[in-house]
């Protein structure tokens, strides 16, 4: 489904993404672990088409077709999401209003009818059930004056409702309680089909407990340097990011 | 070729002139106080002249466009109700009150409010019907020693509305003020008056819409007096849609009695050059005065609004909210006055002008102005000027959202705080709609 080539990516004069490769397959979920400023954020960023980055180098295909081609939009309707590390605040735009353009959009990329009043609030309420979310919050400007575990839960919420093929997580679960972690879980669980995958980018294991992921990498200075199963996961929980930091110095 | 002025008195001499001329063909008129009134203000008008960017309060807003321009004051019109189809708002019910090229067209108004709730009457008829009760309030507001435009608008002031809503009455139909410039055959000019005077306790939903016809040049100079006796409230709302020909003056001058409440939105969706004065005498305890705008210049519109709130007694409420986007080679002007007198102790006021900018070519001067004299108030200001955020386009374009659309649907929840504020519902919608217009293209 993605398959990521050399990818090299700056901001700036500065490169940050420094020749990276990851294959994705349909059903799959990979979990993402690194270091702060290792590279995660921008990975995800130039996944959706972030303008700021520029490429430098390499490629990435999203079901065969040339990604870093496609508008931000364009990848949007073709079946990625984002969910931001930070949400943006969009004053004066509720969410209800701001997702019926959503879907109607990518509908309209894809060939299909709008979305009536009644079959989308349909899907609303059965969504907002999904991750607990109050209809009041969604009447409200996006994200405004949202509390930090609001925001990632409206995130879920707006990719449950528009049911992505390819999901990026971006530290969904930092500042979460357990409660609200297990709410994004299942969020990401539900999606769960042999037709989707999921990219979890996370700092904890205690995230990947109730996302099981079938492969864990970990992204250090612009690449990945170490991929492995689950289990991976809980050896840098205990051990921590120096170990790897030193195979990759003694490998240079 | 049209006509055009060849130095910047030409105009002044011409409407000097014509002032002459028209009270030498008066009688008995000349010496009444009214027109004694209209003699002191063509006076002062004739010591002010046109200003000019040396002047401080037109440092940003240039007149000598306009006076190239050059108008005959012959303001006869061919103008029917077939004619006025394209300009119509849909839905619209209420007082509609037209005036074209400044004069009131019987024929094209409709009163519906019953007399015991409202009196609606032109100026020229008020005038004639009432003269102690227009010279008691005529010219008494809006200042003219400073301001040409007024002292102009006061000396030659063609015909407007006189509306008087007596005591402990709400007035249920809105009362639109509709001034038409039919400016399809040649250049008009025309200086509209209206008074405006909201009885104890009482209150009313007022309108003025500016629209041009055709492509010619035109002038409105218009002045608004309005008085809010105690306990009066008024909604008014200023909403001009003319051609890119358009140069519109006006004033508006409120002067506000003890727990009076005044809501206001000046919405300016097109014009050439436009200037609004909006004044504000906050002249008893516990007023209230809201005041919203919007202004979105293209092309190369200019609009430019000067407002002034005077918190003259203690214990009154101020609070103003302009918003603007502003694109191609528009401008914009903001200045934001805030007196607060030695005896307005308790005086709350707050001042807020934000801006959209889209393009490089497009510029925004905005100057908040406030003068304390009180030492226990409330006061707070503030101005920004960006240009769309990246971050959020990218957020919205992220979930499926083009680009035009997510701009489109940013500008427009960004004017909705002001848009909202109009309580006619179909007069929001028509806005909506062109605002809508103008930010998708
Ligand atoms: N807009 C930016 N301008 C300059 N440097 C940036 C910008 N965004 C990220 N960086 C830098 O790029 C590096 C990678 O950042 P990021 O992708 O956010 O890391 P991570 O998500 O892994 O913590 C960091 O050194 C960060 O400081
Ligand atoms: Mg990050």
């Amino acid at each position: 489904m993605l398959s990521i080539n050399n990818l090299q990516a700056s901001i700036g004069d500065k490169q940050i993404l420094k020749g990276l490769n990851l294959e994705v397959n349909a059903g799959e979920v990979h979990a993402i672990m690194g270091p702060n400023g290792a590279g995660k954020s921008t990975l995800a960023s130039v996944l959706a088409g972030r303008e700021d980055y520029e490429v430098t180098g390499g490629s990435v295909l999203f079901d065969g077709e040339d990604l870093l081609d496609m508008a931000p939009e364009v990848r949007a309707a073709e079946g990625i999401f984002l969910a931001f590390q930070y949400p943006v605040e969009i004053p004066g735009v509720s969410t209800t209003n701001f997702l019926k353009t959503a879907m109607n959009e990518i509908r309209k990329h894809r060939g299909q009818d709008p979305l009536d009043a009644v079959q989308f609030l349909k899907l609303m309420k059965e969504k907002m059930k999904l991750v607990n979310i109050d209809q009041s919050l969604l009447s409200r400007s996006l994200n405004e004056g949202f509390s930090g575990g609001e925001k990632k839960r409206n995130e879920i919420f707006q990719m449950a409702m528009l049911e992505p093929k390819l999901a990026i997580l971006d530290e969904t679960d930092s500042g979460l309680d357990i409660d609200a972690l297990r709410i994004v879980a299942e969020g990401v669980n539900t999606l769960r089909s042999p037709e989707r995958a999921t990219i979890v980018v996370t700092h904890y294991q205690r995230l990947l407990d109730y996302i099981v992921p079938d492969f864990v990498h970990v992204l250090y200075q612009g690449r990945i340097v170490k991929s492995g199963p689950k289990e991976l996961a809980l050896e840098l929980e205990e051990k921590g990011y120096d170990w790897i930091k030193a195979e990759v110095e003694a490998s240079v | 070729m049209t006509p055009s002025y060849a130095s910047y008195n030409e105009f002044k001499d011409q409407l000097l002139a014509a002032f002459q001329s028209n009270e030498e063909r008066m009688n008995g008129e000349s010496k009444t106080p009214l027109h004694q009134v209209r003699r002191a203000a063509l006076h002062q008008f004739d010591l002010l002249g046109f200003p000019t960017i040396r002047h401080e309060e037109w440092k940003y807003s240039n007149v000598a466009n306009l006076l190239k321009e050059a108008f005959d004051l012959d303001n006869s019109s061919s103008l029917t109700a077939d004619d006025l189809t394209p300009l119509q708002i849909p839905n619209l019910d209420g007082n509609i009150i037209t005036f074209v090229n400044g004069i009131y067209r019987a024929d094209l108004s409709r009163l519906v409010s019953p007399a015991e709730q409202v009196q609606i009457t032109s100026f020229a008829e008020g005038a004639k019907a009432d003269p102690d009760f227009i010279g008691a309030h005529f010219a008494r507001y809006a200042d003219y020693q400073d301001n040409a435009f007024t002292a102009l608008n006061t000396a030659m002031a063609s015909d407007g509305v006189v509306i008087r809503v007596p005591a402990n009455t709400t007035v249920e139909q809105p009362i639109i003020l509709r001034f038409i410039t039919d400016a399809r055959e040649r250049n008009i000019a025309s200086q509209p008056r209206n008074l405006v005077i909201v009885g104890q306790n009482s209150e009313v939903t007022m309108a003025e819409s500016f629209r041009t016809l055709g492509g010619r040049t035109s002038f409105v100079n218009v002045v608004t007096e309005i008085a809010l006796e105690r306990d009066a409230r008024m909604q008014y709302y200023k909403v001009q849609d003319e051609t890119d020909n358009a140069y519109h003056i006006g004033t508006t001058q409120v002067n506000q009695s003890d727990n009076s409440h005044f809501y206001s939105a000046t919405v300016t969706l097109n014009g050439n050059f436009v200037r609004n004065n909006l004044n504000i005498v906050l002249n008893g305890q516990h007023a209230e005065a809201f005041m919203y705008g919007l202004y979105m210049p293209n092309g190369r519109q200019h609009v430019d609004n000067h407002t002034l709130v005077d918190h003259a007694m203690p214990n009154s409420y101020s609070s103003e909210l302009y918003k603007g986007i502003l694109d191609d080679n528009g401008t914009g002007v903001f200045n934001g006055k805030i007196y607060v007198r030695p005896d307005a102790q308790k005086t709350n006021a707050y001042q807020s002008c934000k801006n959209v900018v889209l393009s490089s070519g497009a510029s925004m001067n905005t100057k908040p102005q406030l003068e304390i004299y009180a030492d226990d108030v409330k006061c707070s200001h503030g101005t920004t000027t960006g240009q769309l955020n990246d971050e959020a386009l990218f957020y919205m374009r992220s979930r499926g959202i083009p680009k035009d659309a997510a701009r489109t649907l940013l500008l427009y929840a960004f004017v909705q705080d002001v848009v909202s504020q109009i309580k006619i519902q179909p007069i929001r919608e028509y806005l909506e709609g062109v605002v809508a217009q103008k930010l998708g293209q």
